[in-house]
């Protein structure tokens, strides 16, 4: 095994891209180091990505949106003063994961790239239309977060692509976001199913909306149709049964040790209307 | 001399609260554990597991791994023992696998090498070839006629004739006749429970550090809850005399009876033989789920007969326990405590001890009783439902006491079962309103508590401080306890002794920390070894007065003459009694040895709300209290714990913990991720009542505490839930899906 702890991007990608076996990138470990600890993966190439300039932090975009660092934790996320205003829904998913040590680990942009269909940050930021920036040999491109992972600890990313970013759009006025999962226990434990929803509304009306599912499917999904059953019109009971079941309808979940088909595409529906209730109390105004 | 300090009130030291002596060590990671022991020259150890739940071992080729560089030494079952039998021989099988792979992370092979990563890579190396066989893991189907026999001729002599072999052992009592009295009855309830395994889930990972020379000679270091029963295991399952062997108890990161046997002590001990190094050995997280011993899985009939009034008329119960692929489930402590806590006329009681695919199971904090309870405390719930009655007043009308006889046949002492009814009843809890959605469970549950073999050993030094040696490893705070009431005996201040857990070649035989005996029976023997040590300490103030020893008596820390006729004398303190021992008589100790036979039983009630969203089945236990009889609590904060601890193992017992194994019989859930041991935000504030009913076996009262604890849970947290839901629950754990489907089933 081979370990690399490069001082820029360009140096990272040029690793990645002449590496033979295994590779991984390596930010918090969380996932990485657990898994080899464990014998899932034993990578032949290990690139730490922490010693690259800029990689910790947080900063506005010209845009007026969020681009955050590849090794940005999960703590520097809660404590940032203003990410949180901006989309409170992203920073709790992330909140979400592991202890309090593991949050001063772990990244969102790891908890997207490991590709588990159960990561909490990942239908947060699919709502939220976040894009992931990554770099390579033939330079620099952006993929919408939906679009990363490709299947259980799969991502779309391409051999010596590295990604250095997750962008998140500017959050603009009235709207708001939010994400809830269900486990059985409190705390410290893992998705049996996620939910995230992101809106804007003018009045009591909904004029946009986007909705995730995790852990109902090989990868965390973007349901589009959400937008035919919210836009246009108030959170009343008829569109919180509507919006239950369009999550219900789009579940593709498996029996395991985690949950039954059945009761992950019920609790789907339940958490698609308590998401839905949240994020439109904070567009109108409600504080996270 | 008035040496007597039998006592149950008036205490100086007794019944406070001041630090444990350990505690310093504990924050500040000065402490050392298993994995903490190191030695020149170590060698790191892996073990080479079975994937498969059942399979013939055709073939061992270790060629590979031992050409690998670093590696030292390969021990198969060839490296033990031969001949063994009885629990020895069971152990041996569970440590080293022989002909057959039993279950799923049964150990084949180990290796040693130079660095624990060589070590697990030449776990790989080694071929095992096996032949599959059939399997089973689930109780009831391994009862089936068609089910594989595991083991053919492991059912021992108490098994009638007729049942399947995969019965091991079989216990029935009970009297009176219970088909009268369910005649007698105006409501008979009858239902199936089932239970899955759950693990002790101690923190710490088994670990040890073994030598063991050609001379026969050797030493361990080991997390355990009993040193001398793993000298004594080890050295049979390695062929040596017993005394050649020193053991030495490392601290104890948790261990609730899981630490009460052997898995890899004696595989580090073959290693080091064959290597001649010093071996380290120590579990993963995922090994101690698969290959250290959960508790029983269940599956119990219970059927009870009431009158209107709440008078229980018969009762009976069918309690087949899985065991792993050994015997030892304890079906006979189930239906012993089964119907405890109650005054019967009628009773029934039958286990069934059965052998599946799986781990050998251990002990578990109360083994057998909390599934008991639950079943038993469940059916008492819903007679009370259907017939209006108060739980805990139709408890308290059929409550065993003292006179009366148990279940299982013996006449109860004194006992506290009542004085714990009456106090759940007065508490506010009982009284406080629920809100919507919320549920009450009530609960009692019963353990006998434990004597067995102790050794303690007293030594004063000149400044008149004292150590004392026990041989009973410390899982509970009880280095605290003993120093509390040797404080109390010897009259000198808690601070002013050291309680050391002695090494096996320093004291006397000890048996195992388990059945709540070590403050019971190393507290007597520390009481009795303080009072040897008084003795002397009087005997030496009569030879300086020159007076008859049974002249002096001993308060407060000083010798004092008996009376007038005993002469005018100073009283003399420890101090100056100790400072010139040397020139006076020489050291004054003290010691005691004996199988005190006086632990009385514990009873404990506990009272549980739990509120359930109805829309996803997830519970939450929102009150909690626990009360139970302590005899006389000597350290109140450690006794206040192990209530707590109980309760808190308990609800994840109830609500989340289980072995979940596919249908390849291999265990899926083999960490904490998907094994759910509640975590600080499952729980809420757990209060505790003690009651104080002194046992007149111990001299100041005590009764044995932490099993107890963990016997009422299960029904209480059940019987909460089912009232929040308006289902009866009869399968754990009531995990979200399992409780979301009985509502669905309520709401058609």
């Amino acid at each position: 095994m081979h370990y690399y702890k490069p001082a820029s991007f360009a140096e990272a990608v040029a690793l990645a891209a002449g590496a033979e076996g295994i590779t991984r990138i390596l930010a918090g470990g969380t996932d990485v180091l657990v898994q080899m600890r464990a014998d899932i993966v034993t990578p032949d190439t290990l690139i730490d990505i922490k010693a690259i300039p800029g990689t910790h932090e947080i900063a506005r975009t010209a845009e007026g949106g969020w681009r955050i660092g590849v090794a940005v934790t999960g703590a520097e996320m809660s404590e940032h003063p203003e990410l949180g205003r901006d989309w409170p829904g992203v920073v709790e998913a992330m909140d979400l994961i592991g202890s309090t040590q593991v949050q001063g680990r772990a990244t969102p942009i790891g908890n997207l790239c490991n590709a588990s269909p159960a990561a909490d940050s990942v239908p947060a930021m699919i709502a939220a239309g976040a894009v992931l920036n990554v770099i390579g040999p033939d330079g620099s491109r952006d993929i919408p977060a939906e679009e990363v992972p490709a299947g259980p600890g799969k991502t779309t990313l391409k051999k010596g692509e590295i990604a250095t970013a997750l962008t998140l759009p500017p959050r603009g006025q009235n709207g708001g976001d939010a994400y809830q999962r269900f486990i059985p226990r409190t705390e410290m434990d893992i998705a049996v199913v996620g939910c995230a929803l992101n809106l804007t509304v003018e009045g009591d009306q909904i004029t946009s909306a986007r909705m995730a599912l995790g852990a109902v499917a090989p990868t965390a999904l973007l349901i589009p149709a959400v937008t035919e059953v919210l836009v246009g019109k108030t959170l009343d009971d008829d569109a919180l049964a509507a919006l239950a079941a369009l999550a219900e309808a789009n579940c593709n979940p498996i029996d395991d040790k985690r949950g039954t088909v059945k009761f992950r595409t019920h609790v789907a529906g339940v958490l698609a209307r308590r998401v839905a209730q949240i994020a439109y109390d904070r567009a109108k105004g409600a504080k996270a | 001399m008035a040496l007597d300090s039998s006592k149950t009130t008036g205490f100086k030291y007794v019944g406070t609260r001041p630090n444990r002596p350990d505690g310093l060590d504990k924050v500040t990671g000065r402490a050392k554990f298993g994995a903490d022991a190191t030695a020149p020259g170590m060698l790191f150890a892996a073990i080479k597991r079975s994937p498969h739940a059942h399979a013939k071992i055709v073939k061992i080729d270790a060629s590979k791994a031992l050409a690998m560089e670093g590696v030292k030494a390969v021990v198969t079952r060839a490296d033990f023992a031969e001949g063994l039998t009885g629990e020895d021989w069971n152990i041996l099988e569970n440590v080293m696998a022989g002909d057959t792979a039993l279950y799923d992370g049964h150990a084949v092979a180990a290796v040693a090498a130079t660095s624990a990563l060589i070590a697990k890579d030449a776990i790989k190396a080694i071929e095992v070839e096996y032949q599959i066989l059939p399997h089973v893991t689930d109780v009831d189907k391994a009862i089936e006629p068609d089910a594989p026999v595991i083991r053919a001729g492991a059912a021992d002599a108490s098994v009638p004739e007729g049942l399947h072999p995969n019965v091991v052992r079989y216990y029935e009592s009970g009297h009176g006749d219970v088909e009268a009295g369910f005649a007698e009855a105006d409501l008979v309830i009858e239902e199936h429970f089932t239970t899955e395994a759950t693990h002790q889930g101690y923190i710490e990972p088994h670990a040890c550090l073994g030598t063991l020379g050609g001379d026969g000679k050797g030493e361990l270091w080991c997390c355990t809850q009993g040193h001398w029963n793993v000298q004594k295991v080890c050295a049979a399952l390695l062929g040596l005399e017993t005394s050649q062997l020193r053991v030495t108890a490392s601290e104890i990161g948790g261990g609730f009876g899981g630490k009460t046997t052997v898995f890899i002590e004696p595989v580090a001990l073959a290693l080091s033989r064959k290597a001649n190094r010093p071996v380290k050995l120590v579990m993963t997280r995922s090994e101690v789920f698969r290959a250290s011993g959960p508790t029983s899985s269940t599956s119990m009939n219970v059927k009870i007969g009431m009158k209107k009034d709440g008078t229980i008329t018969a009762a009976q119960g069918i309690f087949r326990l899985q065991g792993g692929a050994f015997p030892g489930a304890p079906c006979d402590m189930t239906a012993m405590c089964a119907f405890a806590p109650y005054n019967l006329k009628n009773v029934h009681q039958v286990g069934y001890d059965v052998i599946t695919n799986r781990p050998k199971q251990a002990a578990y904090r109360a083994p057998g009783s909390p599934m008991a309870a639950f079943a038993v405390e469940s059916v008492m719930d819903e007679l009370c439902n259907q017939l209006g009655l108060d739980p805990i007043e139709v408890r308290l009308k059929n409550a065993s006491h003292e006179g009366t006889t148990a279940n299982f046949g013996i006449t109860w002492p004194r006992i506290g079962l009542v004085e714990t009814l009456e106090a759940a009843k007065a508490h506010p809890h009982y009284a406080a309103p629920l809100k919507p959605g919320q549920g009450r469970g009530i609960s009692c549950g019963f353990w006998f508590n434990h004597g067995g073999e102790t050794s303690v050993s007293l030594a004063m030094s000149e400044d008149g401080s004292a150590q004392i040696m026990v041989g009973t490893p410390d899982i509970g705070g009880s280095r605290a306890s003993m120093a509390l009431m040797a404080a109390e005996v010897l009259g000198i201040p808690y601070e002013n002794i050291r309680c050391t857990i002695a090494d096996t070649s320093s004291l006397g035989y000890n048996e195992i920390s388990h059945g709540s005996r070590v403050t019971y029976a190393s507290g007597l023997a520390t009481i009795k070894a303080a009072e040897a040590a008084v003795e002397e300490l009087c005997r030496r103030a009569a030879a300086k007065w020159d007076i008859p020893a049974e002249a002096v008596y001993w308060e407060d820390g000083y010798a004092k003459p008996s009376g007038p006729n005993a002469g005018d004398h100073e009283p003399l303190h420890i101090t100056e009694l100790t400072a010139d021992m040397g020139a006076t008589g020489g050291p004054i100790n003290g010691h005691f040895e004996a199988t005190p036979e006086g632990a009385g039983v514990s009873f404990a009630t506990h009272i549980v709300d739990a509120e359930v969203d109805p829309e996803t089945g997830a519970t939450k236990v929102v009150r909690y209290t626990v009360v139970q009889d302590a005899g006389k609590a000597i350290h109140p904060t450690y006794v206040e714990g192990q209530f707590q601890g109980g309760a808190a193992q308990g609800i994840g017992w109830a609500l989340n913990e289980e072995y979940i194994y596919g249908e390849d019989g291999r265990l899926q859930n083999a960490g904490f991720l998907d094994y759910r041991i509640p975590v600080a935000s499952d729980l809420p504030f757990i209060d505790t009542v003690i009651v104080e009913v002194p046992n007149p076996g111990h001299p100041f009262g005590v009764r044995g505490v932490g099993e107890t604890s963990i016997c009422p849970p299960l029904a209480a947290i059940a019987n909460a839930v089912s009232n929040a839901v308006g289902v009866r629950m009869r399968q754990l754990p009531m995990r979200p899906a399992r409780v979301l489907e009985a509502l669905e089933s309520k709401n058609g």
